[in-house]
């Protein structure tokens, strides 16, 4: 049975990893998961295993990325390598990192090529929470661990699926690079209701949202009379009232954050 | 014998029995006089995807009711893509379920008369998905490739192996996904495997023996023309991809044989193949007979985007500037849609279907004017790495004079070059480019939360002859879908959303959906039994029919 689900598992990574087509979102979460979980034995620019250079396509087995995501998921008996607990779809997002990360010809400046994006957060963690709790305010917005609203982000995994330098941004401008996951719309049905939330999903003739009162809406287009992104965040910026170590504490609290199962 | 003699008078005297007359080459080159059949990848050797039957007609294709569903997973197999386009020949339907389990069913009902599961070797590998695009029919032969580069021959009937020959290296990437295209006494197959470093090409088979007949390098070593278009002294040519990934077409009267060509390879870094790299992002026309060729067009030289020619050549005449000429329409991965002279390879014409920006259009000589290369910084390039199109079926439809086009509007990548190098067996494709459309994953498919500025999809239509956009029908989605065009002018196809659906074919408009739960990666077809029509779609890890209401 075991041996079934690992089969269907490493299926649906096949169709995951069978295209060309890794997001730039693919790439950077894979990122995160290669330094927190593979840069320990293999070197944060893939090369410290002899006879390996992952960034450079060289490895001993894996022929290409189905090889490589079935590895990473069950490992390599009798060798070094663990099997991991990684789903299928954060595998393929480390392979999307090692094939996005080949060094850039003759340009040593691909920040990936160089050891990885990731920069450590300066500040403590539990004053971060503190201020996550208190002067931030940012518990009535977002959720963590089952705990909090739905509408914005739920920041669970915070920390392993962002960099702290990208955490820091948002804080400053929250408007700067909004995840296509994280985009609201109002839609304005031909009766003139109006109907906020965050996107879900789409297709030609409906739309899925979550609206302002925690609601699964699913519109069709056919009765809408307008359906609009909206182009600012609701998040406020914390440039003016948070102080340069409040803003450190409270990204190291946020990279803190590794998910239900870190 | 007076056993056989009684079953022969018990089958003849049953009403559902129908006539199952060996497919002679006869029936391929015909294949408009039985539009009831579907006997070719494409509905016929001109590669239209253009049925001649007109139950469904704009006006009752509302009525259209699913009449079987058949699960494509097979046996034992991880879910996968279902791109094949089934066949069907005197009331049976015979298609493939990832990747290689050849079935035989009955068309009204989808009741399985026997499968067929090759062994397949554990070193196979593929680019794209264990896949398979369909089979070939001859006489009471079926023909299919197999991921692990054998071409096998197998009784229609018994759904037994005839013969089974090692076309190709699996160990080296070498993989069989395509439908096999008969022409005369010949089996005519070629690999995919530009990823891994192959050298493609196009080879005939013996229909009755296996025997290889001819085999074209669709990259020329050295002596070979067209070998100056790679790099002198360098092996770069021996790992050239130029892979085949769709059937081609054939004109009897001119007696050709056509073919798309990959990418080379590396994909991604051009700097060990200085040239044009023949014949790479190309259509080749070759005498079926001896393999020679006849002439190529290049539709990308030096391709840096990834942008194959792995279109089907759809072959149509039409009056061009004042005389009837035979022309080839092609709407290609770059971005631009051609027409050419199929008797020559001139270039007619060539224009943008979607935004561009890699080419300034392309020259009076057929050459794009390009503007842009992939750069160690990365460089900003519309269409995406999928294309502007990819593999998904077009439709041209004699009756409006539409070539109907499957479209990703607006979609970009950047290319940022890395270092490659040739291990046999691996990837050689250098650094991934990077792009908004997530990679089409099976099952119900990923969330779509982009805005149109990311990319969206669409059918398009276009007056082959004047080259005027007559229509679109936009979708929030890119489709992976095929389209068929009817001579009733209905136009069928699907995309990502999981949505089957028919437009009309004049004004695009929406005439009917259905909701098949997968994404559709497919080529509609269309085919009749008893007199009723039925219109077939691979979605998901299903095949979908549909007829109208009774």
């Amino acid at each position: 049975m075991t041996r079934v689900i690992a089969l269907v598992v490493l299926a649906a990574a096949v169709a995951a990893a069978q295209e060309h087509s890794y997001t730039q979102a693919d790439i950077e979460n894979g990122a995160r998961l290669y330094q927190s979980s593979c840069a320990g034995c293999h070197g944060p620019d893939g090369e410290m295993v002899p006879g390996i250079e992952l960034k450079r396509g060289q490895f001993r087995r894996a022929t290409g990325d189905v090889d490589l995501i079935q590895i990473i998921q069950s490992g390599i008996a009798g060798t070094t390598m663990p099997p991991s607990s990684f789903t299928e779809t954060q595998a393929g997002t480390i392979v999307a990192y090692l094939r996005s990360a080949a060094p850039a010809s003759g340009d040593p400046s691909n920040p990936f090529a160089r050891g990885g994006p990731v920069t450590i957060a300066r500040g403590n963690p539990s004053r971060g929470q503190a201020l996550y709790d208190g002067k931030g305010d940012c518990a009535r917005c977002h959720r963590v661990n089952g705990s909090g609203p739905r509408m914005a982000p739920d920041l669970t995994e915070i920390g392993t699926i962002r960099p702290a330098r990208e955490l820091q941004q948002k804080l400053v401008d929250p408007n700067a690079n909004i995840r296509p996951g994280n985009r609201y719309v109002e839609a304005v049905t031909r009766r003139g209701d109006r109907i906020a939330g965050r996107l879900l999903n789409q297709d030609t003739f409906t739309v899925q949202l979550l609206d302002g009162s925690e609601r699964l809406v699913s519109l069709s287009r056919a009765d809408l009379r307008d359906f609009t992104y909206l182009k600012t965040s609701p998040m406020p910026s914390y440039r003016d009232k948070l102080t340069q170590v409040e803003l450190d504490d409270l990204v190291a609290y946020l990279v803190s954050l590794k998910g239900l199962r870190p | 014998m007076r056993l056989r003699a009684t079953l022969l008078l018990v089958m003849t005297a049953g009403a559902a029995v129908r006539a199952q007359q060996p497919v002679t080459f006869d029936r391929l080159l015909h294949a408009d006089r039985e539009p009831q059949n579907w006997l070719t990848y494409s509905g016929g050797l001109f590669s239209l995807r253009h049925t001649l039957l007109t139950q469904i007609t704009p006006a009752n294709v509302r009525n259209l009711e699913l009449q079987w569903v058949f699960q494509t997973r097979g046996p034992a197999e991880p879910v996968e893509k279902s791109e094949a386009t089934p066949l069907v020949v005197d009331g049976v339907m015979y298609t493939v379920l990832s990747p290689n389990h050849v079935v035989a069913l009955d068309a009204v009902t989808g009741r399985m008369f026997w499968m067929f599961s090759p062994r397949l070797s554990p070193l196979a590998r593929v680019c794209c998905g264990r896949v398979n695009r369909g089979l070939a029919i001859l006489g009471e032969n079926l023909y299919m490739g197999t991921i692990d580069g054998h071409l096998i021959a197998i009784d229609a009937k018994a759904g037994k192996p005839v013969w089974d020959v090692a076309v190709s290296k699996p160990e080296l990437g070498y993989s069989l996904t395509v439908a096999p295209i008969i022409v005369k006494d010949k089996v005519i197959i070629g690999p995919a495997g530009g990823e891994y470093g192959i050298r493609g090409f196009i080879a005939a088979f013996d229909a009755k023996t296996g025997r290889e007949a001819w085999r074209f390098n669709t990259v020329p070593g050295p002596g070979e023309k067209g070998h100056d278009s790679w790099p002198a002294g360098s092996d770069a040519w021996e790992h050239g991809g130029g892979s085949i990934w769709v059937t081609g077409s054939y004109d009897p009267d001119l007696n050709l044989l056509y073919f798309g060509t990959g990418n080379p390879g590396p994909d991604w870094n051009a700097d060990p193949r200085p040239g044009a790299n023949l014949y790479s992002d190309s259509v080749v026309a070759l005498n079926p007979d001896t393999g020679e060729l006849k002439w190529h067009y290049q539709f990308t030289p030096h391709d840096e985007f990834d942008y194959d020619s792995t279109q089907v050549p759809v072959l149509t005449d039409m009056e061009w500037q004042g005389r009837q000429r035979k022309v080839m329409l092609w709407a290609n991965r770059n971005g631009f849609w051609y027409v050419l002279d199929r008797a020559t390879g001139e270039f007619l014409r060539g224009a943008p279907f979607v935004r561009v920006n890699w080419a300034e259009g392309i020259d009076e000589k057929g050459v794009p004017k390009r503007v842009l290369n992939a750069t160690p910084e990365g460089t900003l390039v519309y269409p995406n790495n999928q294309g502007a199109t990819n593999w998904y079926s077009p439709s041209f439809s004699p009756r409006t004079g539409m070539f109907y086009i499957p479209s990703w509007m607006d979609t970009y990548s950047t290319y940022t070059k890395g270092d490659v190098e040739y291990k046999a067996g691996n990837q050689f494709v250098g650094r991934f480019p990077t792009m908004t459309v997530p990679a089409l994953r099976t099952g119900p498919g990923a969330v779509n939360t982009r805005t149109p500025q990311e990319g969206w999809g669409a059918i398009q239509a276009f007056d082959a002859r004047t080259g005027e956009l007559k229509w679109q029908f936009k979708m929030a989605d890119v489709t992976d879908s095929g389209v068929l065009s009817t001579a009733s002018d209905v136009v069928f196809a699907g995309g990502r959303e999981g949505y089957f659906f028919a437009l009309n074919g004049r004004t695009g408009e929406l005439l009917w959906k259905g909701n098949v739960g997968g994404q559709v990666s497919a080529g509609p077809m269309s085919y009749a039994v008893n007199g009723r029509q039925y219109v077939a779609i691979n979605a998901g890890s299903a095949l979908f029919v549909y007829a109208l209401r009774q």
